[in-house]
């Protein structure tokens, strides 16, 4: 039972990743290609904040503070009971309230699958191909050494 | 008396409007979009959004073209903006070694693991202006090579290896990070509320003190250990959920800079470090920061304060370039009462110096008696 709450715990974070890392035109293109439900009660917000960013000191040592960053949250209760959050850097208020309702439909056993393969594995994909895209055109410029002999011995 | 002066009403509000038609410029010229300024003077914003300590492009995009390209203007447009969002926390340290590298390289060893990426850089191009590009000429995708990610550990840990080198920079157990945006400066100060200034501050301020100590003036002997470019995973505690919840990604640059230190009656000899971090691709502004805080640590590691550089007041309380432009440029403003007074008291100081340097002579002293 503990090892299924984390395993759910730790799928519920990754959709969450997903939808916090996805464009909030991704989210609304797929939403009504799914035809995903998006009735639901606005507990708090679409609301737009600040979160202050942590560094270490040296890359792994005491934490200082480097600047803030824009982040939206928002969170809704789904006719069904459910209640779903959702906080995304930036400060676009459709997208928060959507991934909010995507995160509440998600706990929603009947409802799971259908977010994970409609809109969190389409999101996630597309994500994967820019991350490699982009990790592809860095490696293209790394470095080979080579040496050259010079002289006669 | 204070007498209070009234008027201007008309002249501002024409003066503001005449700033829209300039900013807006030539009316044929189509008007820039924010997403182009995002795109394509990519690390303009960044400097915004790093000086201006909020991690947000469009607004950056939106005070550049506000401010017509006037950088420090921009900076304190995104400032100003900042004191009206509430504040949700803190994040999660980011972790930078599992950064999304865009660009990674070592002066301090050749063959490391991960390797030299050189990614999207200004290195190596021959500074020659291209035509090509005033011509608007269409650019290649660029080229991709796939391969196994390799792990990219950060240098300094190969270095800790040896045991030449200092541990990143710890604090007390009980230490809770300061924040300079909640409690005014004190000095000393402890080297992360050092550091979160100096991630806020102006580029070219400590560009030409990382500049100094290079050349002579607090001599530290740096090298680049290691400077990497690219996106880390920012997450934030919060207590509706019972993990911490991912917000996504942000662009940050990191400089580990090495330094030789032959000792002192605190510590042994060994590499010492200093440590830039900063929004987005900005390596001239992290390289400057992790030389600034290198000098900074004089103190800590027992060395002779003798530079600008090591003066953690002069450098901390100049580093900020809108504190710095508010003082500079408030001098414009009407200060006609001041300056009279002072005049009043400066043509009074002449008629005594003056009565000083000539006295009367005794005759006319004596006619102006009569």
């Amino acid at each position: 039972m503990r090892g299924q709450e984390a395993r759910d715990q730790a799928e519920r974070k990754a959709a969450m990743d997903t939808l916090a890392r996805s464009s909030g035109d991704d989210i609304v293109r797929l939403w009504n290609e799914a035809g995903l439900p998006s009735q639901a009660k606005l507990l708090r917000g679409p609301e737009t904040g600040l979160v202050t960013l942590r560094g270490r000191i040296g890359g792994g040592g005491a934490p200082f503070n480097v600047g803030e960053a824009t982040v939206t949250r928002a969170t809704v209760r789904l006719p069904s009971g459910q209640v779903g959050h959702c906080y995304a850097l930036g400060r676009d208020k459709q997208k928060a309230k959507l991934a909010a309702v995507a995160d509440a439909l998600w706990q929603d056993p009947a409802r799971r699958t259908e977010v994970e393969t409609m809109l969190i594995t389409p999101l996630r994909s597309a994500l994967t191909a820019a991350h490699e895209k982009r990790h592809a055109e860095t490696a293209a410029t790394k470095v080979d050494f080579f040496t050259m002999v010079r002289g006669e011995d | 008396m204070y007498v209070a002066v009234k008027g201007g009403e008309a002249a501002i509000a024409n003066a503001h409007s005449l700033l829209a038609d300039r900013r807006r410029g030539d009316r044929s010229v189509p008007a820039l979009r924010l997403d182009q300024i995002v795109e394509q003077l990519a690390l303009g914003v960044d400097r915004v959004m790093s000086e201006g300590s909020l991690y947000d492009r469009e607004l950056a995009a939106l005070a550049i073209v506000q401010a017509r390209g006037d950088m420090i203007e921009a900076i304190f447009l995104v400032r100003a903006y900042r004191t009206t969002l509430p504040r949700f926390g803190y994040s999660s340290p980011i972790d930078t070694s599992a950064m999304l590298v865009e660009r990674r390289v070592s002066a301090t060893y050749k063959d490391l693991p991960g390797g030299q990426l050189l990614g999207p850089t200004f290195d190596y191009t021959h500074r020659l202006l291209d035509p090509e590009l005033a011509a608007g000429a269409d650019v290649a995708e660029p080229l991709q090579r796939t391969g196994e990610a390799e792990a990219m550990p950060r240098v300094s840990a190969i270095l800790a290896r040896e045991g030449l080198i200092e541990p990143d920079g710890d604090m007390p157990q009980d230490h809770i990070p300061g924040d300079i945006t909640r409690e005014p400066l004190e000095f000393p100060m402890a080297r992360d509320i050092r550091l979160q200034a100096l991630s806020r501050g102006d580029e070219g301020f400590l560009l030409a003190l990382g500049y100094s100590t290079q050349r002579g003036y607090a001599r530290n002997h740096p090298f680049v250990g290691e400077i990497r470019i690219g996106e880390v995973q920012l997450e934030l505690d919060v207590p509706e959920l019972p993990f911490a919840v991912p917000l996504g990604t942000v662009r940050v640059t990191e400089c580990q800079m090495v330094n030789q230190f032959k000792g002192s009656a605190k510590a042994p000899p060994q590499f010492t470090r200093g440590y830039g971090l900063v929004f987005g691709q900005s390596e001239r502004k992290a390289m400057a920061m992790a030389l600034c805080d290198r000098a900074l640590r004089a103190s800590e590691l027992g060395e002779d304060i003798v530079a600008a550089a090591q003066d953690e007041e002069f450098v901390i309380s100049h580093s900020d370039n809108v504190q710095a432009t508010g003082f500079v440029e408030h001098l414009k403003l009407p200060h006609y009462v001041d300056f009279q007074a002072e005049l009043d008291l400066v043509r009074r100081m002449r008629a005594e110096y003056e009565a000083r340097e000539n006295p009367p002579k005794a005759e006319e002293k004596k006619d102006a008696a009569e």
